[in-house]
């Protein structure tokens, strides 16, 4: 479907036999074997830097590995003066924050992206798409102010009538002091949102008016071309903007460590301070003295790439299984 | 300024043909603001003396002088008998600890309807910080404050999130005035906390406790003073309050001079002096005790002597206490141990 779409009746193709043997040094000299040295070169050294970042982060982190083994995933005391490392209230704080930042950007971003893709004119479209490039590039400790200086106030303000409705829920139960995983889970959403927007316009944008226009001839609306056939369409995008978004989230030190409450604890309701992975690294790392401290921070970098690797499997997975329920258009 | 550039031209011009000297060092960010003003004015008397400080925090400045990497280090918190052990064992030189200046905790609250200094008892601080005292109105706290009406509210504890020589100050001085909380927490730069929110740094501290009311937390004396950030007095060990000040902490640093140890790993909360502030401590430099650069050696000798004397007068203006005279003497003897 999609190659019939996209191919373009044009340059016709020069007949293979036709082409002479050429020596290596002479492709070389055409320009054909410099690319591909140079981009091969390139694909290669994203293999060599991750193996070499997991092979550092496995060999530094030896000491804490040996010394605690599993029990370092599951325990959830983290006390350096004693030297007992465990790492659950970090995994969890991080998967929690990012998956509800997800949860809260997507509805966001992809309606702001059809929005801008579909229905908006063009210069309004290209004008806001030009902010919300500009809010991908803001600093995230401006972020992180932002969140303490306008969000955390007005958060702590609504949230004594939110608590009235919704208190009795678990997740929205106890004192709420302003910074928990769900301030850090807004301020990610508010960081990740522009990602999601940029990225899924420009696959909207790409989707064929031939899509559309089959649509329209079934006697479609416009939103239903919008939602049945171009988004469809634009879903393998889409998703790759979540990915990229979710990799943004679960890595987030600066903001995160701003809002979260920094505490090493596993709390069921979102309105509790917590603690990510990345924000522990940052914070401790600096004034880190002996080897198992040292060793088990570093650990927790190995953990914290075990868990974005697991999370985008996890997702890919889910989409691979989507796309099987799919008709395809 | 003109007569400062011409000074620094003549002296230039005088020392155009000397040896360029660097000396780096790297360690906490407590003392950058001193040893950056001390770098800077030593320059201008020496301009073939650059020194080189990098505020990575302590623990950094320790891995970095282990691994020799760095000429000296600079700490908020001394080395372990195991760190000194390494850097003998890599580096071959025992590392020698000289106190430069003075520091100090306070707490600081925020509590709707109050605007006095609060005293505090060392029972309330760590009663306070282990979770057991959880009302403002906690008898142990009013006690202290009879003339202020403390409210019924429940107290939200906040603490340093990132390590830091701020935090092994507290709880030092609360390990020394609690046996409980020596044995259920500990001495460190970063410790499992009891309870309490976690801010980054001292603005992230002073940030939590005016957002959250009914809050108390400790910042450094210098932040509290340059913020015009109201702070509490802490029962000393003669059973004063005393309220910090650069005075009151350099009284603590000369009260602890007496049980000084020949290596100046000293702490000196709570100690035995009538008019001590009771949370303070000192910071660091850190220097071989070898070094086998001999001209290095001995231009970061002439700067560690410059900075014990003259380079006192810079302490002051940046908010550091100065060293009492009774330890500079001691450290000047010290000095003496270098062999370069």
């Amino acid at each position: 479907m999609a190659n019939a779409a996209l191919s373009t009746p044009g340059i016709p193709m020069q007949p293979r036999g036709l082409e002479k043997k050429q020596t290596w040094l002479e492709r070389l000299r055409k320009g054909d074997e410099v690319v591909h040295l140079i981009t091969l070169s390139g694909a290669w050294s994203i293999i060599v830097i991750t193996g070499l970042l997991v092979q550092h982060l496995w060999v530094y982190s030896a000491i804490a590995r040996h010394t605690f083994g599993w029990r370092f995933l599951f325990t959830s005391t983290w006390d350096p003066v004693n030297g007992l490392f465990g790492a659950w209230p970090f995994v969890y704080g991080t998967i929690v924050t990012s998956i509800l930042a997800l949860v809260i950007a997507i509805p966001i971003g992809l309606g702001t992206a059809i929005f801008l893709a579909e229905l908006a004119p063009r210069k309004i479209s290209d004008a806001l798409t030009f902010l919300v490039e500009l809010l991908a590039a803001v600093p995230s400790v401006i972020y992180g102010l932002v969140g303490i200086f306008l969000l955390i106030p007005i958060l702590t303000t609504a949230m004594p009538y939110f608590q009235k409705v919704f208190g009795w829920l678990p997740i929205f139960s106890g004192t709420f002091y302003g910074v928990s995983y769900f301030s850090a889970a807004v301020i990610l959403a508010i960081m990740v949102v522009p990602f999601i927007v940029s990225i899924s316009r420009e696959v909207l944008l790409a989707v064929p008016v031939s899509q559309r226009e089959a649509m329209m001839a079934l006697g479609a609306t416009k939103w239903d071309v919008t939602w049945r056939a171009v988004v469809p369409y634009a879903r393998q995008g889409i998703m790759g903007s979540i990915f990229l978004a979710l990799a943004r989230a679960l890595g987030e030190t600066m903001a995160v460590t701003m809002v979260i409450g920094n505490v090493a604890q596993v709390s069921t309701s979102l309105l509790a301070p917590g603690y990510t992975i990345a924000a522990v690294i940052a914070n401790e790392f600096t004034e880190a003295t002996g080897d198992l401290y040292l060793h088990a921070l570093i650990e927790l970098g190995l953990v914290l790439f075990a868990v974005t690797m697991i999370i985008n499997a996890l997702a890919r997975l889910l989409m691979l299984t989507m796309r099987g329920h799919e008709v395809t258009g | 300024m003109i007569r400062r550039l011409l000074t620094l031209a003549v002296l230039t011009t005088a020392s155009a043909f000397a040896q360029q000297i660097s000396l780096t060092g790297a360690g906490s960010t407590f003392a950058y603001p001193l040893y950056s003003s001390w770098a800077s004015q030593y320059h201008t008397l020496h301009p073939n003396v650059e020194v080189n400080y990098q505020s990575i925090g302590s623990g950094g400045g320790i891995r970095q002088l282990i691994a020799g990497t760095v000429d000296f280090g600079a700490t908020d918190g001394p080395m372990t008998d195991k760190e000194l052990a390494e850097a003998q064992q890599k580096r071959g030189t025992a590392i020698l600890h000289f106190p430069t200046a003075l520091g100090a905790d306070v707490p600081s609250y925020n509590i709707p309807g109050v605007s006095a200094e609060l005293k505090f008892t060392p029972a309330a601080l760590a009663g306070i910080y282990l979770g057991h005292i959880t009302k403002w109105n906690d008898p142990e706290i009013q006690k202290a404050n009879p003339g202020i009406k403390l409210p019924a509210a429940n107290i939200v504890v906040i603490h340093r999130s990132d390590g830091s020589g701020t935090t092994y100050c507290w709880v030092d001085y609360l390990s020394k005035v609690s046996p409980d909380w020596k044995n259920k927490v500990g001495v460190g730069t970063s410790v499992n906390w009891p309870v309490g929110l976690g801010g980054k740094g001292n603005e992230g501290v002073s940030g939590l406790i005016r957002r959250i009311p009914n809050s108390i937390g400790y910042i450094e004396l210098i932040y509290s003073i340059q913020n015009h950030i109201l702070y509490g007095e802490v029962e000393n060990s003669s059973g004063k309050f005393i309220k910090a000040d650069l005075n009151t902490v350099t009284f603590a640093a000369a009260g602890a001079s007496k049980t000084m140890p020949a290596d100046f790993r000293v702490s000196i909360t709570n100690p035995a002096s009538a008019q001590a502030y009771p949370i303070s401590t000192y910071t660091w430099l850190l220097i071989p005790e070898k070094m086998s650069d001999k001209t290095k050696g001995a231009a970061l000798k002439a700067f560690l002597h410059w900075g014990l004397t003259d380079g006192q007068k810079y302490a002051a203006p940046l908010a550091y206490a100065p060293l009492p005279n009774v330890v500079v003497q001691r450290e000047l003897q010290q000095m003496k141990k270098l062999q370069y």
